[in-house]
C-alpha cells in the first residue's frame, strides 16, 4: 500500500510546486544567503520541466525504435552475422561517458537542444538494444517449436510471439534509458539546452543552494516516478505473458 | 563472386564515406570555423587513399583469416593517424602559429571503420585471456608511442596540450584521484555494509532503498549540493577541517562520486554472497570454521567475481562522472571540457573528452578481463 501512496504524494507535491512555486518559497528560504531569491524565476519552472520531459521522451522514443529495429535485424536472417559485433559495440559504447558524448556532439550540431538530444539518443540506444536482444534471443526452445508447429510465418512469429515475450525486458531497458537520460539531460544546460539543469547551474554560479536543491529535487522526483511507472508496466506485461 | 562477410561490407561503406569527406579542418585560429581539407589534397594523399580504399574493399570477401583482418585494420588506424599528423605539420604556412588543423568527419569515420574492423577481427580470433591482455597492452603502448613520437604535435588538440602541459598533468592526477579514491572509499564502506545486510535480512529493504534514491539524484545536483553541505560540516563540526573536510575544491566531488558508487558495491556484495550455494557454506561450518572464518575464507573469495563486476561498473561510471567535477571547481579533465565549451574552443573540449574516453575504455576492458580471469579461477 505504502508503495503506491508515496509516489502519488510525491507526484502531487511536485505538481503543486510546479504550478505555484512561489508558495514554497519559505521552504527554500533557509538555503539562501544575503537575501538571494529562494525560487528560480528567470524562466518558469513548469515550462523548463515540460521542455526537459519532452527532450527525454523524444530521446527515449527514438532510441527505443532504433534499438528494437537493430535487435530484430541482428537476431534473424543475414543480420545474425552482425550479432557478435553488435554485442561488442554495445559493451564498448556503454563505457563512453555521457558527458563526453554530449561535449563531442557540440562541434557537429552546435549549441542548443540538438547535441543533448543526440547524446541522449546514442547513450539510450545501448540499454534498449541490449535488453531487446536478450528478450528476443533467450526464448525457451519449446516456444520456438510450438510456433513452428503452428505454421506461423516468420513475420507472424515476430509480431505474435517474439515481441510480446520480449516486452518486459524491453520495458526494463526503456526504464534504464529514461532514468539515465533524465539525469544526463540536466548536463545539457551547459550546452544551452532548455532543461532543469539551467536552474541547478544558475544556483552553482550564484552559490544559491536553494536553486540547486529545487532543480535537483524536481529531476529526482521525476526520476523516481518514471522508474515506478515503468516498473508497474513491466509487472503488468510479465503477468499478461504468464511469466510470473 | 566470392561469399561476402556482411560486417566487412558495412565497415567498407563507413570507411569509403570517410575517405570522401574532409580528413581535417583547417582554421585560421582556434575559435573560427574552418574549411575542410580532404586526404587527396595532401602529399602522398592519393596513394594513401588508394591503399586505405583497397584495404576496406578487399576485406569484404569472407576468405581472409582473422589475423590478416586484424593486421590490416591496425595498419589502417595507424595510417589515418599519421596522415592527420602530416596534414597538421604540412597545411599551416611556415611561421603561422595561429592556424589550427583539427580532425574532421573523414578522420573520425575512418577511425570508426577500422576500429569496428579491429573489434570484429578480435571477435573472430577468439584469443585466449593471456593474449587479450597482450593485445590491450599493445594497443596502449602503440597509442602512447605515437603520442610521444611528436608526429601528432601539430594537431590542434596537441597544440592545446602543449600550452598547458603542467596543468594537464595536474588535472589528470586529480581525475584519477577522484575516480580511484571514490572507488576505494566505496569499497571500504560498501563491502562491510553489504556483509551486514547479507546477515541481517530486515535491513536489506531500507538500505538498498536509500541507495537507490541516491542514484536517481541528477549528478549535477548532487555535486552542487555537496558544496554547502560539506562547507557547513567543515564550519560547525570540530576537527572536520583538520580531517580534510571542505566545501570547496576536490572534496565535494569525491563525496558525490562515493555516494554514487555505494549502490553497485553494496548490491553486488549482497548478490555475490547470496550466490554461494548453501551446501558449500554448510560444509565450511561442518569443518568447524567460525562465522568469521566462513566469511573470510569461503564466502568472500567465492563472491569475488561478482564484486569485481561492481568494481568495473563503479570505475567506468566514476571516470565519466568525474568530468562533472570540472563544473564545481573539483578539477579533473572536466575543467578542460567546460572551459572549452565556455570559449567555444572545441580543441580544448577534445583535450578533456578524449583522455576521459580512453581512460574509461581501457579501465572497462581491463576489468572485464580481470572478471573473466577470476570467474575461470573460481570455476
Amino acid at each position: 500500500m505504502i508503495r503506491r501512496i508515496l509516489p502519488a504524494l510525491a507526484g502531487l507535491a511536485l505538481l503543486a510546486f510546479l504550478i505555484s512555486p512561489g508558495s514554497f518559497a519559505p521552504l527554500f528560504q533557509p538555503f539562501t544567503r544575503n537575501n538571494a531569491p529562494a525560487i528560480y524565476t528567470q524562466t518558469s519552472l513548469l515550462s523548463l520541466t515540460l521542455s526537459h520531459l519532452a527532450i527525454v521522451a523524444l530521446a527515449v522514443a527514438a532510441s527505443t525504435v532504433a534499438g528494437l529495429v537493430l535487435a530484430i535485424l541482428v537476431t534473424r536472417g543475414a543480420g545474425r552475422e552482425f550479432l557478435p559485433l553488435a554485442r561488442t559495440v554495445t559493451a564498448v559504447g556503454q563505457t563512453f561517458p555521457p558527458v563526453a558524448v554530449l561535449a563531442l556532439a557540440v562541434p557537429v550540431l552546435g549549441f542548443g537542444t540538438g547535441p543533448t538530444l543526440v547524446a541522449l539518443f546514442l547513450y539510450g540506444l545501448l540499454p534498449v538494444f541490449e535488453n531487446a536482444l536478450a528478450g528476443l534471443s533467450n526464448q525457451p526452445a519449446p516456444v520456438a517449436e510450438a510456433a513452428r508447429a503452428m505454421g506461423l510465418t516468420p513475420r507472424q512469429r515476430l509480431w505474435q510471439i517474439d515481441l510480446p515475450l520480449a516486452l518486459p525486458l524491453l520495458l526494463a531497458g526503456m526504464r534504464l534509458t529514461a532514468v539515465i537520460s533524465l539525469g544526463t539531460a540536466t548536463i545539457g544546460s551547459t550546452v544551452a539546452a532548455r532543461t532543469l539543469g539551467e536552474v541547478i547551474i544558475a544556483g552553482l554560479l550564484s552559490s544559491n543552494t536553494a536553486f540547486v536543491l529545487q532543480g535537483g529535487l524536481v529531476v529526482g522526483i521525476l526520476a523516481v516516478l518514471i522508474h515506478h511507472a515503468f516498473q508497474a508496466a513491466e509487472v503488468r506485461a510479465r503477468r499478461r505473458m504468464g511469466l510470473d | 563472386m566470392p561469399r561476402l562477410w556482411p560486417p566487412a561490407v558495412l565497415f567498407a561503406m563507413i570507411g569509403l564515406a570517410g575517405l570522401a569527406l574532409p580528413l581535417v579542418q583547417f582554421k585560421a585560429n582556434r575559435i573560427v570555423p574552418g574549411e575542410g581539407v580532404g586526404l587527396a589534397a595532401l602529399p602522398h594523399g592519393p596513394w594513401v587513399m588508394l591503399g586505405l580504399g583497397a584495404a576496406l574493399v578487399l576485406a569484404c570477401p569472407d576468405r581472409w583469416p582473422a589475423v590478416a583482418r586484424l593486421a590490416s585494420a591496425v595498419a589502417g588506424l595507424i595510417a589515418a593517424t599519421l596522415m592527420l599528423g602530416m596534414a597538421a605539420s604540412h597545411l599551416p604556412p611556415a611561421g603561422n602559429s595561429l592556424a589550427r588543423v583539427a580532425p574532421a568527419s573523414g578522420f573520425w569515420l575512418l577511425v570508426l571503420a577500422f576500429g569496428l574492423m579491429v573489434a570484429d577481427a578480435v571477435n573472430r580470433l577468439r584469443p585466449s585471456l593471456a593474449l587479450r591482455w597482450v593485445m590491450l597492452a599493445g594497443a596502449v603502448a602503440l597509442a602512447a608511442g605515437i603520442l610521444a613520437s611528436g608526429l601528432l604535435d601539430g594537431v590542434s588538440v596537441m597544440r592545446e596540450y602543449a600550452t598547458r602541459r603542467d596543468l594537464f598533468g595536474r588535472e589528470a592526477q586529480a581525475h584519477l584521484a577522484l575516480a580511484f579514491g571514490s572507488l576505494g572509499l566505496a569499497l571500504l564502506a560498501g563491502i562491510p555494509l553489504g556483509i551486514a545486510i547479507f546477515q541481517v535480512r530486515r535491513w536489506r529493504g531500507p538500505v538498498l532503498g536509500v541507495l537507490n534514491i541516491l542514484q536517481t539524484i541528477p549528478s549535477l545536483a548532487l555535486f552542487g549540493m555537496m558544496i554547502p553541505v560539506l562547507g557547513w560540516v567543515a564550519a560547525t563540526v570540530p576537527g572536520a577541517t583538520q580531517a580534510g573536510v571542505s566545501g570547496i575544491g576536490t572534496f565535494p566531488a569525491l563525496v558525490a562520486l562515493f555516494l554514487y558508487s555505494l549502490l553497485p558495491v553494496v548490491s553486488n556484495t549482497l548478490a555475490g554472497l547470496s550466490g554461494v550455494p548453501a551446501p558449500t557454506r554448510e560444509a565450511a561450518v561442518g569443518l568447524g570454521m567460525t562465522r568469521a572464518q566462513v566469511m573470510a575464507q569461503v564466502l568472500l573469495p567465492l563472491a569475488l567475481p561478482v564484486l569485481l563486476a561492481a568494481v568495473r561498473i563503479v570505475l567506468v561510471q566514476n571516470i565519466g562522472l568525474a568530468v562533472i567535477a570540472g563544473l564545481i571547481g573539483g578539477g579533473g579533465f572536466g575543467t578542460f571540457v567546460f572551459q572549452g565549451l565556455g570559449q567555444t574552443a572545441m580543441d580544448l573540449v577534445l583535450l578533456g573528452a578524449l583522455p576521459t574516453i580512453a581512460l574509461a575504455l581501457v579501465a572497462g576492458i581491463a576489468l572485464d578481463l580481470l572478471v573473466q580471469g577470476t570467474r575461470r579461477g573460481a570455476a
